[in-house]
């Protein structure tokens, strides 16, 4: 096995574009991320695309061939493949270029996510994400995603000692980082009235605890570490690449207030990389809803369960804290555009180490990690990246 | 949905219809065919289920997708049926009604249409025991 560094990372604004088609998304944040790397698109041997469900959203299925020719590469006939698992598609793409390089079967890979969500109406938005869960024994009887998470929102505070005001606190400080990136689909920083005054949507998660609707794409650039040099000076080493899966149905789990699939695959990941959460300086994790904050942080092992509400209250996930959570402003704030959430989430990283994170840089970041989830844990990418 | 992929369901809709392991006697619901605990050591069999069971966890839906925009507010939760297996089903009860640990019974009852014409879905939602 070869090791792998990103040369390059573009990134779309967040948001409701309606004057961007689903193909234009992708080109804008493909040539970014080239540009970045400096390499020109007829020495690309891979591509690699994240997508939850251009089929319902905008009716299009076969993303990889009209990614690829959209991207101006029809004539040179790369291999382009789709990858779907849900939430987790970008995390996916991202690990399938990787072992593509890993290997020695390609080498220089562009590993991308995206998503057109806003081209339907909200409730066909929630139907499609309802997809994301088992659609004949969750979705059938009334089950929304925010349902769901509702659900583990219930049990976790039913058995740990976590408040509103702490589990508002994770949209207060993601709202924070938000309004620190410039992609970030809010850029406003909130207060925990915000949140607590916002319409409940499934007790007890309100409007605010829920990550948005969102349009948007991001690309990486990956290439053999040996050959990194020829392309950038700032190559970011892939750690670990680690994923695993779970039941599909919440009510399987072993435990509903646990992602058993987060603790596998993040076990995975620090085994890889030899390293353990105190060496991690900032970590990007699935915040679709405020309590997958809290569950990621615990499940991922940088506290004991039970704590994260706590810790996040006292400011230790916050930018100044001792474990930077969502630098990015994360789901909640920055958006979550499906597909594209994964890569977006190297993509912070990325620009972090780098210390190219501007108003929202973790000062000498050397090890970030993040955390990409499909539907509520039945599948999770978990990636190591440093430099 | 098409007719043909509800239809094949009304046994576990309508009647609880679901598997047993007769090998280590572990019940599954939604029925399974193969049992990840035995797997090919296991012999799977129908079984019916009382659906009495437990409410381990519930939210109130107020926000839902197109088929449910109608009924909102509704009480959903996951229930622990007593031979073991865990459902997700909706609560025919007031949203301030549920509990964490509360009995709960089956109840026949519509759970959604295809517009105003179309395939009327029935199945299994369930009501306090007590």
């Amino acid at each position: 096995m070869r090791d792998v560094a990103v040369i390059g990372a573009g990134c779309t604004t967040f948001g409701e574009k309606w004057n961007t088609s689903f193909r234009n998304l992708f080109v804008e944040a493909g040539i970014l991320a080239l540009e970045d790397a400096g390499v020109a698109g007829e020495q690309i041997d891979g591509l690699y695309v994240g997508n939850m469900s251009a089929g319902r959203f905008v009716e299009q299925e076969h993303i990889g061939a009209l990614i690829a020719d959209y991207a101006g590469l029809a004539s040179h006939h790369i291999p382009a493949t789709r990858v779907e698992a849900a939430c987790a598609s970008g995390g996916l793409s991202f690990r399938q270029a990787v072992i593509a390089v890993a290997s020695g079967m390609e080498d220089i890979v562009v590993a991308a996510g995206v998503e057109k969500m806003t081209d339907v109406a909200s409730g066909a938005s929630v139907d499609t994400l309802a997809g994301a869960a088992d659609r004949e024994w969750e979705g059938f009887v009334g089950a929304t995603f925010p349902g769901l998470y509702a659900m583990i929102a219930t049990d976790y505070m039913n058995r740990y000692p976590l408040t509103r005001e702490q589990l508002a606190q994770v949209a207060v400080k993601n709202h924070f980082n938000g309004a620190r990136n410039p992609i970030a689909q809010f850029q406003q920083e909130i207060t925990l009235d915000t949140v607590l005054r916002s319409s409940l949507v499934a007790d007890p998660l309100r409007l605010f605890d829920c990550s948005p609707i969102t349009d948007g794409a991001a690309a990486v650039v990956l290439a053999p570490l040996d050959r990194a040099r020829e392309f950038t000076d700032t190559p970011v080493k892939v750690l670990a690449s680690a994923q695993a899966s779970d039941t599909i149905t919440l009510h399987d789990r072993r435990d509903i207030s646990t992602l058993d699939a987060t603790v596998a695959a993040g076990r995975r990941a620090f085994g890889l990389a030899g390293l353990s959460t105190a060496d991690i300086d900032l970590v990007e994790v699935h915040d679709c809803f405020t309590i997958a904050e809290i569950c990621a942080i615990e499940d991922l092992g940088f506290c004991r369960k039970g704590e994260a509400g706590r810790l996040t209250a006292e400011g230790v996930t916050a930018l100044n804290g001792d474990i930077p959570v969502n630098t990015s402003g994360g789901l909640k704030a920055c958006g979550h555009p499906v597909g594209a959430t994964g890569i977006k989430q190297v993509f912070e990283v990325v620009q972090q180490l780098r210390g190219e994170a501007g108003r929202r840089q973790i000062d000498g970041a050397a090890i970030g990690m993040t955390h990409n989830v499909g539907g509520t844990g039945a599948t999770v990418a978990v990636h190591i990246l440093g430099v | 949905m098409s007719v043909a992929r509800f239809w094949r369901k009304i046994p576990q809709r309508y009647n609880l219809i679901g598997t047993t392991c007769t090998t280590c006697g572990r019940y599954f619901f939604p029925p399974r065919s193969f049992c990840p605990d035995c797997r090919r050591a296991g012999n799977v069999v129908d079984y019916k289920f009382s659906g009495k069971g437990t409410v381990i966890t519930h939210t109130v839906i107020r926000t839902a997708s197109e088929q449910f925009e109608q009924m909102t507010p509704y009480v959903l939760a996951i229930v622990k049926l007593d031979e073991g297996p865990r459902i997700t089903a909706q609560l025919v009860c007031a949203p301030d009604e549920v509990r964490i640990g509360m009995r709960v019974r089956p109840v026949f009852r519509k759970i959604a249409a295809d517009g105003d014409s179309g395939v009327i879905y029935y199945g299994t939602k369930y009501a306090p025991a007590e």
